[in-house]
């Protein structure tokens, strides 16, 4: 808020951003104005082939992008989750503001009503159980929200950063959640077996159709995870379109007031208890949900599956790429996600790395790596007027 | 107390009371901030609210605005006690107010700014946003309509989609009032609109809250130290010293008034009030 503040000494702030304001050619990042200036058609045309592209990503078995370690298709599974939570976690924390350091206790609360629900404690079908696991996750999400949204800032993040550890101690000291040994025969997505896509294969620059490896089209099994991609990757699409409304209407405003000024906000009659309390149960819908597919994918679930560094891991997708930026938010999620799978043979480098990573984009990126378009055209402001100050304190 | 409900906005004929505050006292650990203060902002008046620093004046418009519950007396609009109401409420009911210290959202466009102002009566809710329902297609045109048409009002049209934040501080300031226009009040508060103002700055801004009052219909009530400006704009003066109503009425009495002229004896309140910008609304 002190943002907005100018003070009246500082007259001729005025005169300056006068001249540099009409001149403005940062509104947006050069790609994406120049995606937006294309003619309608072949903008369908190349959204439709980047969407095709993200589907057969499992087939192409690119050389270097490909994991050799790992089956590909699970590695993209775990990306595609990563940037489901950070979508969700990126509403909560990028558009509303609000530090939810326990996004994890969403997470496991999807999980664990499918696990639960679906195997140990009663069948029921998975297309009811995800729902289910939705629903519940949202009500506690707004449970968690009606107390702790009073209090701001800091003091939220303990509480969810409690929130976090409460629901993993719950699951591993209840008998009935399965405790620490976990909860096996979690159920899979209903499997509908249409057809057999097969993957390629490359030999040297040339690729060719390699028919003994293939993908059964849809089968929800243990062994070939590309299924479970092409799932979440539908859901993330759905997501994103939601993202996208909500984004562009007086919630999304409202959103964003609050996260700029909770108070002013509030005197030009933004309900900001309620708006945060729905940004909270949006984040923890979205976060169930991935938490249930997650679960469903495994098919086997214990507390160690929702450790404190993964609420951490959340926060630093959301941080990496850019809080308030969709686009920002899901490159930080497959950085996240992608580098340490890629390079598993380096296992003990892998926290280093990333530590020293975050380390220097802190310092030189503060933002993100594609921070919202706004903070980037206001960051290029600032530098003109630095740079315009310093040459009249030169002259 | 009278049985309307709290949606309708009650009734008021020309020059009856819109706002009154009667008897509010406020206090802050030892210290009285407001002191039994009763005045009346009339409809249809400006009314300019003075006093040196630390008067109680943005106390006043805290008590107002639901910012701060009096620990006594009661603040009534347009007939009805405001008693708990929430601070969006107020707002709905017709009390916009402007900022000390400008509080604009920083990283949102100038238009933004203004529609968040404008969305104060709307009621799209998620499944509205999600499907685009004709509600939610009806308040984005209203309010953008809205939006537009108050920042014409104020000579900002063509920054609409600058960010607030790199708006020059005077556009800061109108942008202030647009945003508080925008939620249709019927009471606009202004705190200090012209601190930091030049001469020609503050003629026109002498101008605009006249064509406010005029135009727009809107009762007004000002904080300013600018005397000039205050005098010249205001049809009545309410004067504040140490959280005590010390004198109200037409400015030549206000400004013969010897308790006021006590009261600024050697403070200087024109430059003081532009260098004290301290305070949290
Ligand atoms: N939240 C608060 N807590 C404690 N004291 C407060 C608070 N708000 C205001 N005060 C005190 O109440 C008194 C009146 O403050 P107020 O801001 O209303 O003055 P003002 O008339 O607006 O002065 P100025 O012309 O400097 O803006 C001051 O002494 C101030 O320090
Ligand atoms: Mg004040």
């Amino acid at each position: 808020m002190t943002e907005g503040k100018a003070s009246p000494d500082t007259e001729p702030a005025s005169a300056r951003s006068m001249a540099w304001g009409p001149r403005l050619g940062w509104d947006r990042g050069a790609l994406a104005r120049r995606v937006t200036a294309l003619p309608r058609p072949v903008k369908w045309a190349l959204i439709g082939l980047v969407v095709v592209l993200l589907y057969a990503l499992p087939l192409l078995e690119i050389p270097i992008v490909s994991t050799p370690d790992t089956d590909f298709g699970g590695v993209l599974f775990t990306v595609a989750s990563y940037v489901l939570v950070a979508l969700g976690l990126n509403i909560v924390l990028g558009y509303a503001g609000l530090l939810d350091l326990g996004y994890v206790g969403f997470y496991a609360i999807g999980a664990y009503t499918v696990a639960v629900l679906g195997s140990l404690q009663a069948q029921l079908s998975w297309w009811l159980l995800i729902p289910l696991a939705v629903v519940l996750t949202t009500i506690s999400g707004i449970l968690l929200g009606a107390p702790t949204l009073r209090v701001r800032g800091d003091y939220l993040a303990i509480v969810t950063l409690g929130f976090g550890e409460i629901i993993r101690l719950t699951a591993l000291n209840t008998e009935w959640l399965g405790a620490a040994k976990g909860i096996t025969g979690v159920p899979r997505p209903p499997s509908v077996e249409l057809f057999e896509v097969p993957h390629l294969k490359w030999e040297g620059a040339t690729a060719v159709v390699d028919l003994d490896d293939t993908t059964r089209f849809l089968f929800f099994g243990v062994a070939d995870q590309t299924p479970y991609y092409w799932l979440t990757l539908t859901v993330i699409f759905l997501v994103l379109g939601a993202d996208r409304m909500l984004r562009l209407s007086r919630i999304g405003r409202g959103w964003e007031a609050t996260r700029e000024d909770e108070d002013a906000a509030e005197l030009m009659g933004v309900p900001t208890f309620k708006f945060k309390l729905l940004a909270f149960a949006c984040g923890a819908f979205i976060g169930g949900l991935s938490g249930a597919l997650f679960a469903s994918r495994q098919g086997f679930i214990n507390p160690e599956s929702f450790l404190l560094l993964l609420s951490i891991l959340f926060v630093a997708a959301v941080v990496v790429g850019g809080a308030g930026n969709r686009w920002g938010v899901i490159l930080g999620a497959v950085v996240v996600a992608y580098l340490p799978e890629r390079f598993r043979g380096f296992e003990e480098w892998r926290l280093l790395v990333f530590g020293l990573a975050l380390l220097l984009l802190a310092n030189f990126r503060p933002q993100g790596l594609i921070p919202p378009r706004r903070a980037k055209r206001a960051q290029a402001v600032d530098e003109q007027l630095e740079a315009l100050e310093e040459g009249t304190a030169r002259a | 107390m009278p049985s309307t409900s709290v949606s309708e906005q009650p009734v008021t004929r020309n020059g009856a009371a819109l706002l009154s505050l009667d008897d509010v006292s406020i206090q802050f650990g030892g210290l009285k901030a407001l002191d039994g203060v009763s005045f009346d902002v009339r409809e249809g008046e400006i009314l300019g609210l003075i006093g040196p620093n630390g008067a109680g004046k943005t106390t006043c418009f805290n008590v107002m605005t639901g910012v701060y519950q009096p620990t006594s007396g009661e603040v009534r609009f347009a007939g009805e006690p405001l008693g708990r109401r929430k601070r969006f409420a107020i707002t709905r009911l017709g009390i916009a107010r402007t900022f000390q210290n400008i509080r604009l959202f920083g990283n949102m466009t100038a238009l933004e700014n203004v529609l968040v102002g404008a969305d104060a009566h709307h009621r799209t809710n998620v499944i509205d946003a999600l499907v685009r329902s004709p509600r939610h297609r009806r308040e984005e045109r209203e309010g953008e309509e809205t939006a537009r048409e108050v920042m014409k009002f104020l000579g900002l049209e063509r920054r609409a989609d600058e960010l607030a934040r790199n708006l020059s501080y005077g556009e800061q300031r109108r942008l202030e009032i647009a945003r508080a226009m925008a939620t249709k009040p019927r009471l606009l508060c202004l705190d200090e609109p012209a601190a930091g103002f030049n001469p020609a700055e503050k003629a026109q801004l002498m101008d605009l809250i006249r064509r406010i009052r005029d135009v727009r219909g809107l009762t007004v009530l000002l904080i300013e130290h600018d005397m000039g400006l205050v005098m010249g704009v205001s049809d009545r003066v309410a004067v504040l010293e140490f959280g005590r109503k010390i004198a109200e009425g037409a400015p030549v009495d206000v400004r013969n008034d010897p308790a006021v002229i006590a009261a600024y004896l050697g403070t200087e309140a024109d430059d003081a009030g532009e260098f004290d910008q301290e305070g949290d609304l």
